[in-house]
């Protein structure tokens, strides 16, 4: 933060305030708080705090580009990347989670980096995981440099998986489900034996796009909830909450959830990479051997999870293009990608930055590293966030008992055609 | 002096009215005392009411890495113009509706008082592209905006202003001085308290104001203290003690301001609702 | 008289001005862009803009969430206004009784809340409003209640908002009230003691007639203000749990800040606006026939 480029500006504001009044300070300078000349990055969460520690050998190797880092919370990341585009004051590098792509490039606030990765030597396009990579191409251009991944997996309690009587988790849904009914049988009636919180659409999302067929149908025109694939998987995950082996409760009513699973109340969990950090962290230390990860189960067999994480975009309106992808270019590099991760816990969308012994030797990133081969883009329409937003709010009906479950697709496919409307309006007026 | 009776009377209404100020002040006394916990404390049960052993960590935290500190700033500098720009505006229209004759005059006050009945988040939306058309988003002046189309703080004035001696006015006028002469010299000291009144009223709703700066102001290093303070609160939800602390932070001042000048604030509300 | 004419316009003009172009323009613009499907596509270009007419009303009324925002803002008025007014008058009631002592130490402590800002005291409450942790829970306990999951109970969460909310305000009206209550004049009651009346009579044929105008007063602003809550739902549930906090504000903010369909969010707007409005004159309305009467 650059305390000393502030300073000036907080005297001529005091000045102006102070003399002028009513009339200077309708003409009060948008003083913003960075020099002219300084790449603004926009990071968030943990991302946003160890990025100046990242840059620290980047500001080395290009001294003569100032980077000013902005951190955003995740809860008003999204909105507040909206409001920037809107109000004319985007930055000029923005670390945006891959599902908000589309929606930016249909806005036309992004860069396409075709050109630029092409001519990049540290750039090489194969070495990244094919369900990232095409989470950032979008109508034939790639708009987002993979930064690192997030994708959702099995973090279990292997001590009592083996109580149950099994030594690994299994591939299929029917056999995993068994395996469910086991624990819960070892941990007895007032525990669970899975946690699916009711305000999360992620582990709900990841299961749907093992289903076989597309969400959304027609090229992201209409919903596609009614088919056999989405009905297939509802139903499965519905089952575990009137099986009684998840609870029908949202995070926030599970009043810590590494507590909760320390006790035993839910043996497993569907969530993602930062929690191997969080784990180690918030377990006691007798309970570190007992918990490890696994890759999804799917219908038929190992399962697909969905392909999530941060790339960096570089938007549009920046008047400093090349510095712009300076930098980004930078951050994916591979040893780069190995600090970062050093940093953050946060896993590398690029297959030789795996070849560490950090990673290697760890088992609960292996599984991550095997299901990172298995991911697939959600629907790349603007409108999906919304649309899963509604995917949550509808189950959290129907395991209230508000909606009856056979109901719940139809009311899906009504509420995502209203959502993409406009959608569809405007590929009619394009193709006419 | 009335002799202090301790009859059912006095014991019944006296008792009341501790027991009364004690739950209304227990919030914010447990908001001070938690900020001073260490950290995890105030989330064990149970729930403990003093710290064992006070600590400043949060107080330093929050002016620290956290970067509070830039924010109470923007706070401060914001409300001290909102009340300054509020003040001009209105004591100038509040006293010409009072005592200056123009065209018209009383159809448009009782427009003025028409608007007041239209919720303010009808305007934000096109506000808010409107001063994106002016470059103003994310600005001080962005903020400080809707303090200038206040029409309250008009009534206000007017109310007190009608007050005014006619003679008086005149017989400056009469000695020559030009409208703005008597508005300055005449008008504006017998004003003093109305001026107290709204300054005080303006500087607490602009620091307590949220929605609007929410929408406004999206750089972090321009954010408000509520505004950073609701921000902060999604993120840290497990910190409990350094959330207080940031209340404490957002509170304290205006705390202090209200109780050396309440008086002043309290008559401002007695006259606007007496309409 | 010219001059004088000419330096009142210099007097108003600044502020008619910038009334005219920061408020009344904007809620022109409002109310034009509630029948366009003004959104994030139309933001980046606006010949994606459509006129819709009054579908995004139409819509409005066909949309669960919106109901559901309506009925929540709407238990949060019917159960907080009466409460905060109640609260707000017995504190009045008390500080103006013969017997109080110390009133300016109680008043000012009965009015403190209401200049907390709001953010902060929520984040406040919030841990107060703990199943586990809060002390309100803690305290409840100690009478044997079971703990209440005040922030995630669908049953309980509003009725928190409210509690929180008769906290915050009640000290705005007790002022206002108290003021009132002085108004009256004392020979009155002495009247009506020496003709025998006890305290119930008082407070029914001399109290609440002379207090009725501020009465009513109070109760169209505060059901104005608990129309418009937002910032306790954002701050403390997010619109949950199961979205039963989502005011129409709330849904507001979310469908033009969120979303950023700026036609719909406008028309949740002035729904919000009429709404009032005809609170307010059915107010007006039902105490001109109790005067009547």
């Amino acid at each position: 933060m650059s305390s000393a480029a502030s300073r000036p500006c907080t005297r001529r504001r005091w000045l102006k305030t102070a003399a002028a009044g009513a009339a200077a300070a309708i003409g009060l300078p948008a003083c913003s708080p960075h020099r002219a000349g300084t790449l603004r990055f926009w990071a968030m969460g943990r991302e946003g705090e160890v990025v100046n520690e990242l840059l620290r050998d980047f500001r080395t190797e290009r001294p003569d580009i100032r980077v000013q880092v902005n951190r955003l919370p995740w809860s008003a990341a999204h909105e507040k990347l909206l409001t920037a585009f809107a109000g004319d004051a985007t930055p000029d590098i923005a670390q945006l989670g891959n599902t908000w792509l589309p929606e930016f490039v249909a806005l036309g606030a992004l860069l396409p980096l075709d050109a630029r990765i092409a001519a990049s030597p540290d750039i090489v396009v194969p070495d990244y995981f094919e369900g990232i990579w095409a989470t950032n191409r979008i109508d034939g251009h790639t708009y987002g440099l993979p930064w690192y991944i997030d994708t959702r997996l099995l973090f279990y309690r292997r001590d009592l998986l083996q109580q149950a009587g099994h030594e690994r988790v299994a591939d299929t849904w029917a056999a995993w489900k068994d395996q469910l009914r086991a624990v819960k049988r070892v941990v007895g009636p007032d525990k669970y034996a899975l946690l699916l919180p009711l305000n999360e659409y992620d582990p709900l999302v990841a299961l749907a796009l093992q289903g076989g067929e597309p969400l959304l149908r027609e090229g992201g025109r209409y919903g596609n909830f009614r088919g056999a694939g989405f009905r297939r998987t509802l139903d499965f995950y519905l089952s575990m909450y009137t099986d009684m082996l998840a609870p029908p409760a949202s995070s926030n009513e599970i009043a810590n959830v590494w507590n909760e699973f320390a006790r035993g109340y839910f043996s497993f969990y569907i969530t993602g990479p930062w929690n191997i950090g969080e784990f180690r962290r918030r377990l006691p230390a007798e309970l570190q051997d007992a918990w490890a990860t696994a890759p999804l189960p799917g219908p038929d067999g190992p399962g697909a999870s969905v392909a999530g994480g941060s790339s960096l975009a570089v938007f549009k309106r920046s008047q400093r293009p090349d510095e712009a992808w300076a930098l980004v270019n930078y951050l994916s590099r591979p040893a780069v990608q190995q600090r970062f991760r050093a940093l953050t816990g946060n896993l590398p969308p690029r297959r030789s930055a795996w070849e560490e012994p950090a990673l290697r030797d760890d088992p609960p990133s292996q599984a991550f590293r095997t299901q990172l081969e298995r991911v697939r883009p959600v629907p790349q329409v603007p409108e999906w966030e919304r649309i899963a937003t509604e995917l949550r709010v509808l189950l959290e009906q129907v395991v209230h008992g508000d909606l009856k479950a056979d109901a719940m697709p139809a009311e899906m496919d009504r509420r995502a055609d209203r959502m993409l409307e406009k959608r569809r309006w405007m590929l009619k007026r394009a193709s006419a | 002096m009335k002799r202090l009776k301790l009859d059912s009377g006095t014991l019944m209404v006296n008792g009341s009215l501790a027991i009364l100020s004690a739950l209304t002040l227990f919030p914010l006394l447990w908001m001070l005392s938690a900020s001073l916990m260490a950290p995890g404390e105030a989330s064990t049960f149970p729930p403990p009411l003093l710290p064992a052993v006070p600590t400043l960590e949060h107080y330093r935290t929050l002016f620290g890495n956290q970067g509070l500190g830039r924010q109470a700033l923007n706070s401060l500098l914001i409300s001290v113009a909102a009340t300054l720009l509020s003040l001009a505006f209105n004591l100038s229209a509040g006293y010409a509706f009072a005592k200056l004759k123009f065209k018209g005059r009383e159809m448009i006050f009782r427009t003025l008082l028409g608007a007041m009945v239209i919720p303010g988040q009808v305007a934000m939306m096109p506000l808010f592209l409107m001063l994106k058309q002016m470059g103003l988003v994310n600005t001080y002046a962005g903020a400080l905006v809707p303090w200038l189309a206040g029409v309250f703080g008009i009534f206000l004035v007017r109310q007190y202003a009608q007050g005014i001696p006619d003679d008086l006015l005149e017989a400056a006028r009469l000695d020559g001085a030009n409208e703005g002469q008597v508005f300055l010299r005449i008008v504006l000291p017998l004003l003093k308290p109305i001026v107290v009144t709204l300054a005080v009223l303006v500087f607490l709703g602009s620091w307590n104001d949220f929605m609007w700066p929410l929408i406004v102001l999206t750089d972090h290093e321009l954010q408000t203290l509520p505004v950073a303070l609701a921000g902060l609160s999604r993120e840290h939800v497990q910190d409990t003690e350094l959330m207080m602390a940031g209340s404490v932070l957002t509170v304290l001042p205006v705390l202090l301001l209200f109780l050396v000048l309440q008086r002043h604030y309290m008559k401002g509300l007695v006259m606007g609702a007496g309409k | 008289m010219k001059a004088r004419s000419l330096a009142a316009w210099v007097f108003v003009g600044p502020a008619l001005i910038a009334i005219g172009v920061f408020f009344a323009l904007p809620v022109a613009a409002a109310l034009v862009m509630s029948l366009t499907d003004f959104d994030i596509y139309a933001l980046a270009d606006l010949a994606n803009l459509r006129f819709v007419g009054l579908d995004n009303y139409a819509e409005l009324l066909q949309r669960p969430l919106f109901w559901q925002a309506l009925w929540n803002t709407l238990i949060f008025v019917v159960i907080g206004v009466p409460l905060s007014i109640g609260a707000s008058l017995g504190a009045a009631l008390l500080l103006h009784s013969r017997f109080a002592r110390f009133q300016g130490f109680f008043r000012t402590a009965l009015f403190a809340p209401v200049v907390t800002t709001l953010v902060a005291v929520a984040v406040v409450w919030r841990y107060l409003f703990h199943t586990r942790y809060g002390l309100i829970n803690y305290a409840l306990s100690q009478f044997g209640v079971t703990p209440i999951d005040w922030l995630g109970d669908p049953q309980w969460a509003m009725p928190a908002i409210v509690l929180l909310s008769v906290w915050k305000n009640f000290g705005y009206n007790m002022v206002i009230l108290l003021a009132g209550l002085q108004a009256i004049p004392e020979d009155l009651y002495e009247a009506a003691r020496l003709d025998g009346a006890k305290r119930w009579a008082l407070f029914r044929h001399i109290t609440l007639p002379g207090l009725a105008p501020l009465l009513l007063v109070v109760s169209i602003l505060t059901m104005a203000g608990h129309f418009q809550l937002f910032a306790e739902p954002y701050v403390m549930t997010q619109g949950g749990p199961a979205q039963r906090t989502v005011t129409v504000l709330y849904l507001m903010y979310e469908e033009g800040f969120k979303w950023w369909s700026l036609g719909s969010a406008s028309a949740v707007a002035f729904v919000l606006f009429v709404i009032m409005f005809g609170v307010t004159l059915l107010q007006l309305w039902a105490s001109k026939r109790a005067a009547a009467a």
